[in-house]
């Protein structure tokens, strides 16, 4: 076959999935980061009928969990297609009982697995191998990649090697570095494929296949007599795996060109050292290598294949008779282990090579383990040199760490930090991009300019924020003559853009540039003035690295040449005019052609202005002008403010400055236990515009601040005494309220945390009556507002919150009510944040929550800084985030141990008579706690209790008596708790919905609030059950074709659960009545709310327009189904919106998500768009009969 | 009857037909109207704003959070595919031509020269008969002169020239100074003729929620006279090209009344929105019983006779027909 490969510029995703859609005929996938892309592409190339390698198109199914797929595929297995899925983490976790009996069953698969960390102390979407590690014992065969390149050539011998010798491959490759990595690859091609796959080996796994024409049981159940011999049987199978993958490989190679055996040594072939390493770890230690033997080293590199089947003998041939010590590399940790599996897996290979003579060193070689690389920790040719020279050392450490600063127990080894082996010939660039400005974008699309277009190698890494809104990007782009296997950080680059003028002054970009680096800054200054821009630590690298400096104004020639604010085009010239990657001239020529390229169908205007704005880039960048020693200096902003908890300066602020990584062990909680409210300190300021207050306009209404976010817009009253020391600039006026006469109001804006999702402006319905486009609230630039605003919020906090015994469950009222969950980093307007606000402030005093994986997690629970914060008694809402598929049962777990602290604490209470006065024991036990005054009341008689019991004693020491020590500890459980289980639609109506149902089905106070976005948000936008009949979705390419599932009507069925449906936007008294009801219903209940979603696809600024849409459509019914109402002869459900009164298409015209369907495939659109309309009259007319139906008809249930 | 009629150069069996509405939106309703007798369909009008917003949709909602957040590095199935939708106009052109037998006039309404105007070359492709150019603008900036408006009129006219060889027919409102002299103009730059008049949806006023609300009321058969005055001026002057009457006919004598001032045909949409396709007959029915009934043979016979160049009293057009009304309103 002929060598002439086609070379292409994707990351690992892309590529294994081609493999694995080519050679597949059934696919059952599931959402999980960082696999999903995988899962994606297939269902994209389903959904455009693309075939597989014979020529048909797989079916393609979205499982429920990734435990379903994993059941999808064995049948499909024992059905006899041919079968793959995609998967990570907890994902892998849950197929591995179906994993055991895949491989119990010699069926021959191939999975996918973008190796990823699994959660423990904390949840990690990033990469290393403990998920892998966790299916040692299922019988798969595993086999890692470590590139791009191995990743796509490894699934090809993956699929091969199973169906050849029937047991089932778990190829792995590691997590956002290799899976996310963009690089340039040789493409291997469809008939190259073909020619791996054995013909008879799928024509007998077909013949196997189970069928009422010759049938057979499978899955038998087997006592003492058999069970242990039929598990022997399997031997001879994985005896003859690791030859077949050895042939395998050689095929390929034969194909190909490209060699693989089971174990590959690189190194000096005398080597006294070498280290075993698996992933894009042995990538970074083969170039330490490479470039170490340059200087005479005698080392290695063993990378294993094959995981498992281990085969010793081939491991044995592999190493250097001369090798005397062995360092193995895990990335993965076993706690309690005598060490990691890798080199476990190692030493026992060792003796046995000894035992059976196959060793070939004269002495065993001596091994130490050490660990690297968890969740994604750098890994660099600086620590392959400290791991070196730690087995060098006479007493190499074992059980070391690498890459961390192990102050605790002392098992890191250090290395030098400024160690750089990359040679000269690589141009390694690093761009800092707002997650909108299109940054990544450019630059995956340079590299695939670089990469395919000239001879060149291109490698592309893109590191995001932990924010998902104004997030940066950093995109690490390298090019060189040779193959690139730095998989790492670029850490001295030769070009640095800075396409976010802002991002100057927040971190210390410029630490990163080498010695005569070229830095490109996008600003919007004269270049005259440049340097005034320039923090002190910028210019100090400027001078001592000699670093070249250029300036573009790319918002202005964007918006000359016509192409509104996207600046992409424009700073990727620059970067080909002034970075040398390429001649100049020629690469403006590929940047044009490319140009041509993607916008050609949007005719030549489109091309014409994008060519413009090329030409007008290259007129417009200048260099800077020398610097003027008397331009004033100043320094980078701090992360936070001085005065903050000792914590947060030390950890939340070097986490925030981006320093995480030289944060020792010690500084971090063991046990992954954080204090709250560390949100307010980090001051992001990413709001161009912020909503700015008109009091004399104002009908102080609070719907701005009940539909904000971020709780970034606050109202208060108060003493007009207070503001004798309000700063000038604050607003006051007269509170309009009866109850509360002679006060003042203010509202105010925390400027520098607002997103400028302007939803406070669009919900607010004061106009000023002689120019109605005046609002009370209007958005205004924040940088002229900045300074006098942050004295303003702070003087704002400074004013006493209100009691909340005042507050009523209407909207007005409760939003005097301080939100303990603010300033979180979801979406700038994002449909869920205001409902977990209002949740806080309704009960976060206390508030437990258990939380399900998802957004609301990410959001919530994501470091460097958390929303979740305490009000000024220290009391606020505890979270905790368990699982993604197990959050109901978790919550009804908490709920389980609270009640049991209470009843016991009641138990000891009424134990305590005599010793306590029986006043305060009764009036204890039998508080009305049904009011914020009942919860205040009881909140004294504990602090009463507590100073009782501790009789002198200080009250943090309690009690000596052991009775009434334990009464003290739990005195506080005799306030009431209030327990909520919150996740999104892919928790409740999918993988946590067995869980859901089950926990609602009991009779325990718990509270269910689903945050419906109607897709997985989290991880992109994927269907789940909730997405609606029309939407075009990821893994519903096509527009989903069926309804989505009625939770609520569903959860009515019981009779005993309260189910509410809200939409803030569309009724925010509704939702509020629906909190209350909730959370006072002694039983189980669910709210069910709509949240929009960036994943909809439209402006978030009008989302509650939208809501109010959903709602008049029908789309969304609001209603309340209120078991107690029966006790009053009412009927439970009450149907809070009116008949439809607009057509559905009102409401999805203005959705991406619905448009795309009817663009895409117009004819089955109008299709399902009347199914559509039908369903919600069919589905309001429904719910109308229940709710007037008469009472005696319901289920008389209630707990 | 003999009611056969050429309209930009095509032969219609009828100078009634469906003006630019949603009336040809769905194939059956379409085979309905052709049914009826109508002798063209117009359809709805594809605007600048629709052809350009399409296009940026892309960038603004599908593309805006993308590559953003590590795990979400886009929130839909990738956009390649959506740069590449068909266009659903252009497919239902397609369809409808495929399933009526009378032409179709495919209707682009925009009002600045630019990229959008070379879709009329994939109308033309999409087998379009015509393309009617809907030029609706309010010009509300005090520095824009009538001839810088006039000016840009005829350079969008001169663009879709370009790109098509199809007949084009220019719909326009009745609010220019010097209407003859612009519609020469527009003649000059590639129009095959003109349709009188647009008719401005009229903003009005909300008072509760002080906001602009929007109203779409139907026409009238008053609204018929406006077009009735500047065909008949205009029909002497625009020799071999095409004059479509458009707003306000609703009966058989306002059909009448409009090919007598000269119009090639008459577009019909709201009386056919408010009766359905079945007026369509009825008119046909009426206006052949008065042809009859006055001695005409064919539409061709009537039409023009009551333009500015044939009437008895051209005066009546001018403003003497001005002071006549006035004083007629006195006595």
């Amino acid at each position: 076959m002929s060598h002439h490969p086609e070379s292409k510029t994707l990351d690992a995703n892309e590529a294994v999935a081609r493999v694995a859609y080519l050679l597949s005929e059934t696919i059952a996938i599931y959402p999980i980061t960082p696999s999903s892309p995988m899962a994606e592409s297939c269902d994209e190339w389903r959904s455009l009928e693309k075939p597989n390698l014979w020529g048909a198109t797989p079916t393609i199914i979205e499982m429920q969990s990734e435990g379903g797929a994993a059941g999808a595929v064995h049948g499909m297995l024992q059905a006899g297609a041919l079968s793959t899925t995609f998967t990570a983490s907890q994902g892998l976790l849950l197929m591995i009982p179906a994993m055991f009996k895949i491989a119990g069953e010699l069926l021959p698969f191939t999975m996918h697995v973008t190796a990823r960390t699994i959660a423990t102390h904390a949840l990690s979407i990033f990469g290393d191998h403990s998920d892998v590690m966790a299916c040692r014992s299922t019988g798969f065969a595993m086999l890692c990649s470590n590139s791009v390149q191995e990743a796509q050539d490894m699934a090809i011998i993956a699929h091969a090697a199973s169906l050849r010798s029937r047991v089932p491959f778990l190829h792995f490759f590691d997590g956002f570095r290799t899976s996310h990595e963009v690089s340039k690859i040789e493409l291997t091609s469809e008939n190259q494929i073909r020619a791996m796959i054995d013909e008879g080996a799928l024509a007998a796994h077909k013949a196997r296949a189970m069928s009422p024409d010759h049938p057979s049981i499978r899955g038998t159940a087997q006592n003492p007599d058999a069970f242990f011999q039929a598990r022997e049987a399997c031997n001879s199978f994985y005896l003859a795996l690791p030859g077949i993958v050895r042939e395998e490989m050689e095929r390929f190679a034969g194909l190909t060109g490209r060699k693989y055996s089971l174990f590959d040594y690189f190194g000096h072939p005398e080597a006294e050292q070498v280290i075993v390493v698996m992933g894009s770890g042995a990538d970074v230690t083969h170039e330490y290598v490479a470039w170490a033997l340059q200087k005479g080293d005698r080392i290695g590199v063993l990378k294993p294949r094959l995981y498992r089947p281990w085969h010793v003998a081939d491991f044995a041939a592999s190493l250097p008779p001369t090798v005397r010590h062995i360092a193995v590399l895990d990335r993965t940790k076993e706690p309690g282990a005598i060490g990691e599996p890798l080199k476990l897996d190692v030493i026992v290979a060792l003796h046995e090579a000894a035992e059976t003579g196959l060793l070939r060193q004269p002495l065993l070689p001596k091994v130490v383990g050490g660990r690297y690389g968890l969740s994604s920790k750098e890994f660099t040719p600086a620590m392959v040199r400290a791991v070196f020279e730690n087995l060098s050392s006479k007493h190499p450490k074992n059980g070391f760490t690498i890459g961390i600063n192990d102050d605790v127990t002392g098992t890191s080894l250090a290395w030098d930090e400024d160690f750089d082996i990359e040679p000269s010939s690589v141009s390694r660039a690093m761009f800092f991009g707002l997650g909108a400005d299109g940054t990544v974008g450019a630059n995956k699309n340079t590299i695939k300019i670089i990469g395919e277009e000239t001879e060149n190698y291109a490698q592309g890494y893109f590191v995001y924020d932990s924010k998902k809104s104004g997030s940066m990007t950093i995109s690490h782009l390298r090019f060189g003559p040779q193959p690139i296997r730095s998989s790492y950080l670029i850490r001295k680059a030769n070009f640095i853009a800075c396409h976010q003028e802002q991002f100057l002054r927040k971190i210390d970009m410029l630490e990163n540039a080498a010695p005569g680096a070229v830095f490109l800054l996008n600003t919007t200054s004269d270049p005259s003035r440049v340097w005034e821009r320039m923090p002190t630590e910028a210019r100090r690298h400027i001078r001592e690295k000699g670093i070249r400096c250029y300036g573009i104004d790319a918002y202005r020639v964007a918006t000359e040449a016509g192409m509104g604010g996207r600046i992409n085009t424009i700073m990727q010239t620059c970067y080909f005019a002034i970075s040398g990657v390429l001649p100049r001239e020629e690469a403006i020529q590929k940047i044009k052609e490319s140009i041509r390229k993607t916008y050609l169908k949007k005719g030549e205007e489109v091309v014409a202005k994008n060519c413009r704005a090329v030409d007008q880039t290259l007129e417009k960048l200048f260099t800077f002008p020398p610097l003027d020693p008397h331009v004033p200096e100043f320094p980078l902003d701090a992360p936070v403010p001085p005065a903050v908890p000792e914590f947060v300066q030390r950890v939340t602020a070097t986490l925030l400055a981006g320093h995480g990584d030289r944060l020792p062990v010690s500084a971090f909680p063991p046990d992954g236990v954080w204090p709250s409210g560390t949100a307010r300190w980090e001051k992001r300021n990413i709001a161009q515009q912020v909503p700015v207050w008109e009091p004399d306009i104002c009908i102080q209404c609070n719907k701005c601040v009940f539909v904000c976010p971020h709780a970034t817009i606050r109202a208060k009253f108060y003493d007009p005494q207070l503001l004798e020391a309000a700063p000038s600039t604050f607003k006051s006026t007269v509170f309009r309220s009866q109850d509360f006469p002679g006060k003042r109001y203010s509202l105010q804006v925390a400027v520098e945390d607002c997103t400028g999702c302007s939803l406070c402006v669009q919900v607010c319905p004061a106009k000023d009556k002689t120019n109605p486009r005046r609002k009370a609230i209007n958005m205004q630039e924040q940088l002229p507002l900045r300074e006098t605003e942050r004295a303003n919020w702070d003087f704002f906090l400074s004013i006493p919150e209100s009691e909340r015994a005042a507050a009523r469950m209407e909207v007005k009222s409760s939003q005097f009510l301080q939100p303990l969950f603010e300033f979180s980093g979801a979406c700038a307007g994002c449909g869920e944040t205001p409902y977990l606000k209002l949740l806080t402030q309704l009960y976060g005093d206390r508030l437990i929550i258990a939380n399900a994986t998802g957004c609301s997690s990410i959001y919530g629970g994501n470091l460097p800084t958390t929303p979740y914060t305490t009000d000024a008694s220290g009391r606020g809402p505890a979270w905790a985030n368990s699982l993604f598929e197990d959050n109901a049962e978790f919550g009804l777990g908490i709920r389980l141990a609270v009640d049991h602290h209470t009843f016991e604490a009641r138990r000891l209470l009424r134990g305590a008579a005599g010793r306590i006065g029986d006043d305060l024991i009764s009036s204890l036990l039998d508080a009305d706690q049904s009011t914020e005054t009942g919860i205040q009341s009881q909140r004294e008689r504990v602090a009463a209790l507590k100073a009782l019991l501790s009789n002198g004693s200080s009250l943090r020491s309690g009690p000596s008596d052991p009775g009434l020590r334990k009464l003290f500890d739990l005195s506080d459980f005799l306030v009431k708790k209030s327990v909520w289980i919150v996740g999104g639609d892919g928790w409740a109506y999918d993988i946590g919905f067995g869980g859901l149902d089950h926990v609602l089905s009991g009779a325990h106070d718990i509270n269910v609030l689903v945050l419906d976005t109607q897709v997985y948000s989290n991880t992109g936008g994927q269907a789940s059950k909730s997405t609606p009949l029309s939407a075009v979705a990821k893994f519903a390419a096509s527009g989903k074709n069926l309804p989505r599932k009625d939770l609520g009507l569903m959860l009515m069925s019981y009779g005993h659960i309260y189910v509410a449906s809200v939409a803030m936007g569309a009724k925010d008294g509704q939702t509020i009545s629906a909190f209350h009801e909730a959370e006072s219903y002694r039983g189980p209940s669910i709210i069910i709310a709509y949240s929009h979603c960036i994943a909809h696809g439209y402006s978030l600024s009008i989302g509650m327009e939208q809501q109010k849409l959903a709602v008049n459509t029908g789309f969304w019914p609001l209603y309340r189904f209120d078991p107690r109402r029966r006790r009053v002869g009412e009927e439970p459900l009450k149907l809070d919106s009116s008949k439809p009164s607009l057509p559905i298409g009102r409401f999805t015209e203005n959705e991406t998500r619905f448009r795309m369907l009817a663009g895409l495939q117009p004819a089955i659109y109008t299709e399902l768009a009347a199914t559509a309309q039908e369903l919600v009259l069919r589905r309001f007319e429904a719910l109308r009969n229940v709710s007037e139906r008469s009472p005696s008809e319901a289920y008389k249930a209630e707990p | 009857m003999n009611f056969q009629t050429t309209y930009l150069g095509l032969k219609l069996k009828s100078p009634l037909i469906v003006g630019a509405s949603p009336l040809g939106d769905k194939i059956e309703s379409a085979r309905e109207l052709e049914a009826a007798g109508a002798g063209a369909i117009v359809l709805h009008s594809l605007f600048e704003e629709q052809i350009e917003m399409e296009e940026r949709a892309v960038a603004l909602h599908v593309n805006r959070h993308s590559e953003s957040f590590a795990e979400a590095l886009s929130y839909f199935p990738a956009p390649s595919r959506f740069e590449d939708l068909p266009d659903n106009y252009i497919l239902h052109l397609g369809k409808l031509r495929d399933e009526l037998g009378i032409p179709v006039i495919a209707s682009l309404n925009g009002t600045t020269p630019g990229g959008w105007t070379s879709r009329a070359q994939l109308l033309e492709e999409a087998g379009a008969n015509a393309i009617e150019l809907n030029l609706y603008r309010i010009v509300t900036d005090c520095m824009e002169t009538s001839a810088e408006a006039e000016k840009r009129a005829v350079e969008i006219v001169r663009q879709i020239r370009s790109s098509t060889s199809l007949p084009i027919a220019v719909k326009l409102s009745p609010f220019f100074t010097a209407l003859p002299h612009f519609a020469l103009e527009l003649c000059h730059a590639g129009a095959d003729g003109l349709v009188l008049f647009n008719r401005f949806y009229q903003p009005d006023i909300d008072v509760e929620q002080l906001e602009v609300s929007h109203s779409l009321n139907l026409s009238t058969s008053q609204e018929l006279l406006l077009r009735l005055r500047w065909i008949a001026i205009l029909r002497p002057a625009l020799e071999g090209r095409w004059i479509a009457a458009s707003g306000g006919a609703h009966s058989a004598m306002d059909c009448i009344k409009a090919l007598m001032a000269g119009a090639d045909v008459i577009q019909i949409v709201s009386a056919l929105l408010l009766n359905g396709p079945s007026l369509l007959k009825k008119l046909h029915s009426e206006i052949a019983n008065w042809m009859t009934e006055h001695e005409y043979e064919s539409a061709d016979q009537m039409r023009g006779c009551m333009s500015m160049a044939r009437c008895p009293d051209p005066e009546a057009f001018e403003r003497g027909n001005y002071m006549r009304v006035l004083q007629g309103w006195r006595s």
